[in-house]
């Protein structure tokens, strides 16, 4: 009997935590008789979403007093160039390259795959021995559409066989494993506001270390329709000044502990205010229609569409994709559901942005902390490796590979894992320069030791 | 106890305060000033030595008053160990077993059986402050851990990793401490033997050691030559010259925020290695220690924060919401995030911080106050006062005691214009303040 392996697999207790939030649905308390609505406002998540957003948005803000950090980050939002968009997603775990895009022409491939060969499939078009793995009928759209960029062997030299330094490695975009700010982190923090929390927004349970920062706020949320608070038998103008002091205690305390938590709820006490015309029944609408899943990943990306579409003033966001990548076992069942659900949400995103006109301000950015070794385990799965697929999504990505597909025969390092084409410090460079237009060298240590590739067009 | 300094200071109800919330969930009502009354010394050995457990208070129950299903039910197992941590008598072993589900980090995501992680707590809990060697033994042929890290698919024939990797780096010596890619594949060869059967009912079943899998070769380990099996894995692991300076100082980040200086860090480990590996005198060590003291205060992990609450109003675990609420706030027992478990260093962001906020409602809504029948006195000051008393008067700090009293004079400000207002603000001004100290970052840190 067979059965997935699951290990350091923090996707499934995303699941997890999705399901608690449905029960937490189930379990909130019925809004009490003579509760009046929220904020006071009227303002309906139709009424907002009919409207011109940003518009709207104002409106709420200017109901409220002294919220001045929503109306000048709204403001400097609707004002100017709108900002750039990275979206990272994590394929945590460490995704399996060889099935990603599988080299079912290289002729070691099935000595080295003999149970886990994949047969079949759409020849890639930059490299005629590589093959789209099925689940990704929907990136190989994209990227017919010209709005993908493939990244076969991207990783780095001597890569570390552990998830949580290699993972963190990617994280703060050097080989350091006590650097303790991420690399979005530090570009926000040069160029970041004191104010805007969510310039550097996780969409997720707990927020993504490549957003932490050293100077400005960053925050995470589950989704832009689930940041309500409330607490019982406290309703109307009483509610609305419980609610403003949340960011107000504790302001300036010596003790480290207690700034951490003071900090912390000042960033909710902001958040919760860019955030008021999300909270409401309808949910999100969107002018395509997601992937249906039990998994929150689509839904997320529908939210943040239409944050995106309100004008909202974000600027890097991270996201976890759904699925098990650590594949030690039981490989193609695991791999493939991953990959469908990742690649056909990511579609409907595209979609989204292309819809709403917002699809040459964004960039997704698929990246997993190391690839999966050559040769399989004997258990249906493979073990730890070092180079693996990255992909770059867009309308203005350069669309040529970068890198290229080393081969089993001369590209395996000794201990037979697939060697970096491409470094990922120089495709941090190269977004920092080509998406951010900043210098990489205030972000990325050594940056000048990398070469970019042109990955905007 | 040579060599590590003690503190030498004041030990009255504040430090035993902060001690009952280092080494347990917080003080019940009184409980600071009892221990305060024994001095750090008798305090750090009652602690370290707590004698047979009693459960104080009402037994856990489920949202319908039944009984709770920890093997069966989802998000019992939660509330089960929740209700320890509420309950016990002997607050350090519990949140060692805590510090130990995290340190051997084990999800029942991998496992598939809150029997079997029930298992493991147990055994935490059972070596929570004996031998670490013995623990690392128990450990490595536990169930769940075999599940967890693919140990029972380790053959001789099938090496698989997993285990021998996170082992070294996570559980005795650190990322890339004294031990090579070749000594990962060398100990995986030394841990197989393991295997289990899978039944179509109960799922995976029989656990146990066949030396038929196992690799008997010799093997080189940390440049140690012989026929290795898993006993000597965590022999070696265990006498490993990184390994008592990574465990001092993986142990002292749960109890202390600020790394240790030099002199304690080596303290410590002579007192780990001449205690063969005991986990009591270095545990008491660390809890006597200034740092712990004067040092700025720590975030309490989710689940410490909540049994904190509930301890302190007397109220016993009557709804299994507490699960779905710590996920909230980034902790679900047993399904730390992954092998390497919960980042202690970053508990609190806007998500969980928001979960926060949803434990303490839940903690407060059965004794939310009706505005349309209670009363509250229409005065700022005697409305904090009160709210202070609810909690028992934790010390709030000046900033926090201004808003909170802020809050309250604007909000009867805003009754004037209603005798309506003037009746019903005062009780919700009420619940709100309750609300507000316990989301404040007194009450988040400690």
């Amino acid at each position: 009997m067979t059965r997935p392996c699951n290990h350091c697999d923090g996707l499934s207790r995303s699941r997890m935590l999705h399901r608690a939030l449905a029960e937490a649905g189930r379990g909130l308390p019925a809004i009490e008789p003579g509760m009046p609505l929220p904020a006071g406002t009227g303002l309906t998540r139709r009424h907002f979403l009919a409207k011109s957003i940003g518009a709207a948005v104002a409106v709420y803000g200017g109901s409220l007093l002294g919220l001045r950090a929503f109306e000048d980050g709204i403001a400097a939002a609707a004002s100017g160039p709108a900002a750039p968009i990275l979206v990272s997603v994590f394929l945590e775990g460490g995704a399996d390259g060889l099935s990603v895009l599988s080299p079912q022409g290289d002729p070691l491939y099935k000595q080295l795959r003999p149970q886990l060969a994949l047969a079949g499939g759409t020849q890639f078009a930059e490299d005629d021995r590589l093959y789209w793995h099925p689940a990704l009928g929907g990136l190989e759209k994209l990227y017919s559409e010209k709005k993908v960029t493939v990244l076969p062997a991207v990783g780095y030299t001597h890569a570390d066989q552990s998830h949580f330094t290699s993972r963190h490695y990617w994280e703060v975009g050097a080989t350091a494993a006590t650097l303790r700010t991420g690399w979005l982190g530090r570009y926000l923090d040069r160029v970041g506001k004191k104010d805007n929390p969510l310039q550097g927004l996780s969409l997720d349970d707990t927020l993504a270390p490549a957003l932490a920062t050293a100077k400005v706020p960053v925050a995470s949320i589950s989704g832009p329709d689930q940041y309500d608070f409330y607490s019982k038998r406290v309703w109307g103008e009483v509610e609305q000044r419980m609610l403003e002091t949340i960011g107000l205690m504790g302001h300036q305390p010596a003790d480290a502990g207690l700034r951490t938590a003071g900090n912390v709820a000042a960033q909710v006490d902001r958040l919760r205010r860019q955030l008021i015309p999300f909270q409401s029944s309808n949910g999100i609408s969107s002018p395509v229609p997601y992937p249906q899943s039990n998994d929150p990943f689509p839904q997320r990306l529908a939210g943040l569409a239409a944050m995106l579409a309100a004008g909202l003033p974000l600027h890097c966001v991270a996201l976890t994709a759904p699925g098990e990548y650590d594949t030690h076992a039981d490989e193609p069942t695991a791999l493939t559901d991953g990959l469908q659900l990742t690649s056909d949400s990511l579609l409907a995103f595209q979609r989204d942005l292309e819809a709403r006109g917002l699809a040459d301000r964004v960039l997704v950015h698929i990246w997993s902390e190391f690839g999966r070794r050559a040769a399989e385990n004997g258990d249906s799965g493979t073990d730890h490796g070092a180079a693996g697929v990255g992909f770059l999504v867009g309308t203005r990505v350069a669309g040529n590979m970068v890198g290229e597909f080393p081969g089993l025969q001369k590209g395996l390092d000794t201990d037979g894992n697939v060697s970096a084409t491409s470094d990922f410090r120089g495709v941090y460079a190269a977004l920092l320069e080509q998406w951010f237009n900043v210098d990489a060298a205030a972000v990325i240590p050594q940056a000048a030791s990398f070469s970019r590739p042109k990955l905007v067009a | 106890m040579a060599g590590v300094a003690a503190w030498r200071g004041t030990f009255g109800a504040a430090q035993a305060e902060r001690l009952l919330w280092r080494a347990g969930f917080g003080p019940r009502p009184g409980e600071a000033q009892k221990l305060a009354r024994l001095g750090l010394e008798g305090a750090v050995h009652k602690l370290t030595n707590p004698g047979r457990e009693h459960l104080v208070g009402h037994k856990p129950h489920d949202d319908k008053g039944l009984p709770l299903a920890p093997f069966d039910a989802w998000g019992h197992d939660h509330v089960w160990w929740l209700d320890r941590m509420v309950r016990t008598s002997r607050p350090l072993v519990e949140r060692m077993t805590l510090i130990w589900h995290d340190w051997f980090a084990t999800s029942n995501n991998g496992v598939g059986s809150q029997r079997l992680m029930i298992n493991q707590n147990e055994l935490f809990r059972q070596h929570g402050l004996g031998s670490f060697h013995d623990l690392l033994l128990d450990v490595t042929k536990d169930p769940a851990m075999l599940l967890w890290l693919n140990g029972s698919d380790n053959s001789k024939d099938s090496p698989n990793e997993n285990y021998a990797r996170e082992m070294m780096e996570l559980f005795t010596l650190g990322a890339d401490h004294g031990y090579t890619e070749g000594d990962v594949r060398q100990q995986a060869r030394a841990l197989t033997g393991f295997r289990n059967s899978w039944s179509q009912n109960s799922g995976p079943v029989d656990f146990r050691y066949d030396p038929e899998y196992h690799d008997p070769g010799v093997k080189t380990i940390f440049h140690h030559r012989g026929r290795f099996t898993w006993k000597d894995s965590c022999r070696l692991c265990v006498s490993h010259p990184d390994h008592a300076s990574f465990f001092v100082q993986k142990l002292w980040s749960y109890f202390v925020p600020e790394a240790p200086d030099h002199g304690t860090q080596r303290a410590l480990e002579r007192l780990y290695k001449r205690s063969k590996y005991e986990v009591r005198p270095v545990v008491a060590a660390i809890l006597r220690h200034p740092a712990l003291y004067k040092g700025p205060r720590l975030v309490k992990p989710p689940v410490v924060y909540n049994a904190g609450l509930l301890r302190r109003i007397k109220r016993g675990i009557d709804t299994t919401a507490w699960t779905w609420l710590d996920s909230m706030a980034g902790q679900q027992l047993f399904y730390p995030p992954n092998v390497a478990g919960w980042d202690d260093t970053r508990w609190l962001d806007t998500a969980t911080w928001r979960g926060r906020w949803w434990i303490a409602q839940y903690v407060l809504d059965r004794q939310a106050l009706d505005p349309g029948h209670a009363h509250q006195p229409y005065d700022a000051k005697k409305l904090l006062d009160h709210a202070c008393r609810f909690w028992h008067n934790p010390p709030l700090g000046p900033d926090t005691h201004h808003a909170l009293h802020t809050f309250a004079h604007r909000a009867l400000s805003d009754a004037k214009g209603a005798d309506w207002k003037r009746e019903q603000y005062p009780v919700m001004v009420q619940n709100a303040l309750r609300q507000l100290i316990a989301v404040s970052p007194e009450l988040q840190a400690a």
